[in-house]
């Protein structure tokens, strides 16, 4: 009975349950939601476009006080009054180039010179991002690499194995020349050279290929497909783990540091072995017993 | 007086004879040969280092058998253990020995001081005419020049020793012939022209692949597609192959299309601003990649010689006498890159048949 009628026993037909305030409520609440869920993606995207904007006007300012007075304040670059680059356009860098030189701390660097030189970097994390952000809004570029183009996790042992044995294979045909055979670097004309490599993490080895920092030739997509991008990190990458099985590698320089060692330590020490033999000739004012001098 | 004096310095100095000899001075021993105590000690050293020589001798053998390599190497604070112990062991030993022996000599072999007086270097008349008697009868007595017969057969024979000298600098040639002047970049056909790949990577490369600023080290589709251009697989293997790529080695650089200065009739040989040079230097033939994407440099590590990529590959540094060859290319009908031709001059270093091209 009571099921049929269900005010039976109430003050008032009219007056309403406890709980019905709160089930208008969640009504109310579930309707919002689902409006706003049904909306939301234009909503969200003029508010990831505005939160980019704010990023790159951060980074505008960032890079109005660490880098306008050698690239200009649009980056597009500064000649001196005598010609040369002050600093290079940016206008078509990228992401990717800036988060190579920043992130590595060469940009900003200390003073104008033949090559800007790796240090502690300036600027965080966060910032770099909104530099680069700012820089890439200038114009194209490449952007920051992915961590799966450079990264082999997720890769078995075997398919490592052969990435690095390809990845050598395409280091000695187009690395070596600059940055020695086993990537410790080496001279370039005029006060330049090319880095020692070796221990540089992947996203930055990745960074270099793409942009060609400085006066190092660019490795684009065309030139290394990303997957063969990948097989030179891994090379690289292994490069660091293998012990160096003939002894000491003295820098892996080659003849340069082996000879200056030989010639040197190694001649040094005999040298001053026969010197030492040849001063130890002790005399004594005693005769021998019943012989004479 | 003074007159006196005068006169008497030089008569005095006049009568002087020569120096007497002063002799060997007095010997002074080493402690070694007074101090019965030293001398054992001395005997002591000799012997340890010569025992200390031993040590390190077994310890070499035991290092060769203990410390692994090949597959899995013994490893210590990422130094393969077994080149190092063996290096340090064998060194100590021979070392070892050598000290031990100086040691030796010096404080307990005899210490006699000599004196050896100086002869002249020529023999006496005797001597010399005795010499040249014996050697006269020797002469007479092998009858050397009453038997020319035998005489002339030795002569024939110990002459014709210097034939296989010279046949055996047979081994240097044959004559290279005119193998110098062609590369395997020649080799292309009409409906085929060589197709430039990635070193390594062995993909045929698109024109439009290429972004301003990139260097792509190349070699010719040849070596891993011989049947396209009808060519001999056996002249793309081993040796054969070492021989083509010391040859054939390109670089490819894409530069901005404004920077390139065509040498005269060169206008034709790039591909929008892509120019390609041969690899190998023409002082002494190094593989040379090192650019300068800046200056479009390209610098030889060898010997520092510096070609220009941008103005027809010209010396701008260096002892190179030549400009780096040039490459023309073009696009095939699938828009890859080719060879246009062979090289229009011999690559690589002079020689002496070659005829010098401008510089």
């Amino acid at each position: 009975m009571r099921l049929l009628n269900r005010s039976a026993g109430r003050l008032s037909r009219y007056r309403r349950g406890p709980i019905a305030g709160f089930v208008v409520l969640l009504l109310g609440l579930l309707l919002t939601g689902g409006l706003y869920a049904a909306f939301s993606p234009a909503h969200a995207d003029s508010d990831s476009a505005a939160a980019k904007q704010a990023q790159i006007e951060k980074g505008r300012q960032l890079f109005l006080v660490s880098c306008a007075f050698c690239h200009g304040q649009n980056g597009q670059g500064v000649l001196t009054q005598g010609g040369s680059q002050l600093g290079p356009a940016l206008t078509d860098v990228g992401a990717a180039a800036v988060d190579f030189q920043v992130g590595t701390g060469r940009m900003p660097m200390t003073m104008p010179g033949p090559q800007a030189k790796e240090k502690q970097p300036s600027f965080s994390d966060q910032e770099i991002s909104d530099l680069a952000a700012y820089v890439a809004s200038l114009g194209t570029g490449p952007g920051i690499p992915d961590k799966q183009l450079y990264s082999t996790q997720g890769m078995s042992q075997s398919q490592i194995n052969a990435l690095v044995q390809r990845g050598g294979q395409i280091f000695l045909a187009n690395c070596t020349a600059c940055h020695n055979f086993e990537g410790s670097g080496g001279a370039m004309p005029r006060g330049g050279f090319a880095p020692r490599i070796r221990g540089v993490s992947s996203k930055h080895i990745y960074e270099a290929m793409l942009t060609g920092p400085q006066s190092m030739d660019t490795f684009s997509d065309g030139n290394i497909p990303p997957q063969d991008k990948k097989a030179v990190i891994a090379y690289l990458n292994n490069l660091n783990n293998t012990p160096s099985y003939s002894g000491l590698t003295l820098g892996g320089l080659g003849p340069v540091s082996e000879g200056l060692i030989g010639w040197v330590v190694g001649l040094g020490f005999l040298v001053g072995f026969a010197v030492w033999i040849a001063a130890h000739t002790t005399r004594t004012t005693k005769k021998k017993d019943g012989a004479s001098a | 007086m003074t007159d006196n004096t005068h006169d008497s310095t030089g008569g005095e100095l006049a009568e002087l004879g020569p120096i007497p000899d002063p002799g060997i001075p007095e010997h002074t021993w080493r402690p070694t040969d007074v101090d019965p105590k030293a001398e054992k000690r001395a005997e002591r050293q000799v012997s340890a280092m010569f025992g200390l020589s031993a040590v390190f001798t077994i310890l070499f053998v035991v290092s060769y058998f203990t410390f692994h390599i090949g597959e899995h190497w013994t490893v210590w604070l990422g130094h393969g253990v077994s080149t190092i112990a063996l290096g340090v062991t064998l060194g100590l030993a021979l070392l070892l020995i050598g000290v031990g022996i100086i040691q030796w000599a010096r404080k307990l072999m005899g210490d006699h001081e000599i004196s050896e007086l100086r002869h002249p270097a020529r023999s006496d008349d005797e001597s010399r005419e005795g010499t040249l008697a014996a050697l006269t009868q020797g002469l007479e007595e092998s009858g050397i020049a009453r038997r020319p017969l035998i005489r002339n057969s030795l002569l024939g024979a110990v002459g014709l020793l210097g034939v296989p000298a010279i046949v055996m600098l047979r081994d240097l040639g044959p004559l290279p012939g005119d193998s110098l002047y062609h590369t395997i970049w020649g080799m292309g056909t009409k409906k085929h022209p060589m197709r430039i790949v990635r070193d390594g990577i062995w993909s045929p490369i698109l024109a439009s692949d290429l972004e301003i600023g990139d260097l792509v080290n190349c070699q010719p589709d040849a070596y891993k597609n011989p049947q396209r251009y009808g060519i001999d697989p056996t002249l793309v293997e081993g040796t054969e192959l070492q021989v083509q790529k010391a040859k054939a080695s390109l670089i490819l650089s894409r530069m901005d299309p404004g920077d390139i200065k065509p040498g005269p009739g060169r206008k034709n040989w790039t591909v929008d601003g892509i120019v390609a040079y041969s690899k190998i230097c023409t002082h002494v033939g190094c593989p040379i990649s090192l650019n300068e994407r800046t200056t479009h440099h390209l610098l030889c590590p060898c010997h520092q010689s510096t070609f220009d990529l941008a103005n027809s590959g010209k010396v701008v540094f260096g002892p190179a006498g030549r400009p780096l060859p040039q490459l023309p290319i073009a696009v095939d009908d699938e828009g890859y890159l080719v060879a246009q031709s062979d090289f229009t001059e011999p690559v690589g270093p002079s020689f002496w048949e070659r005829n010098y091209v401008q510089r």
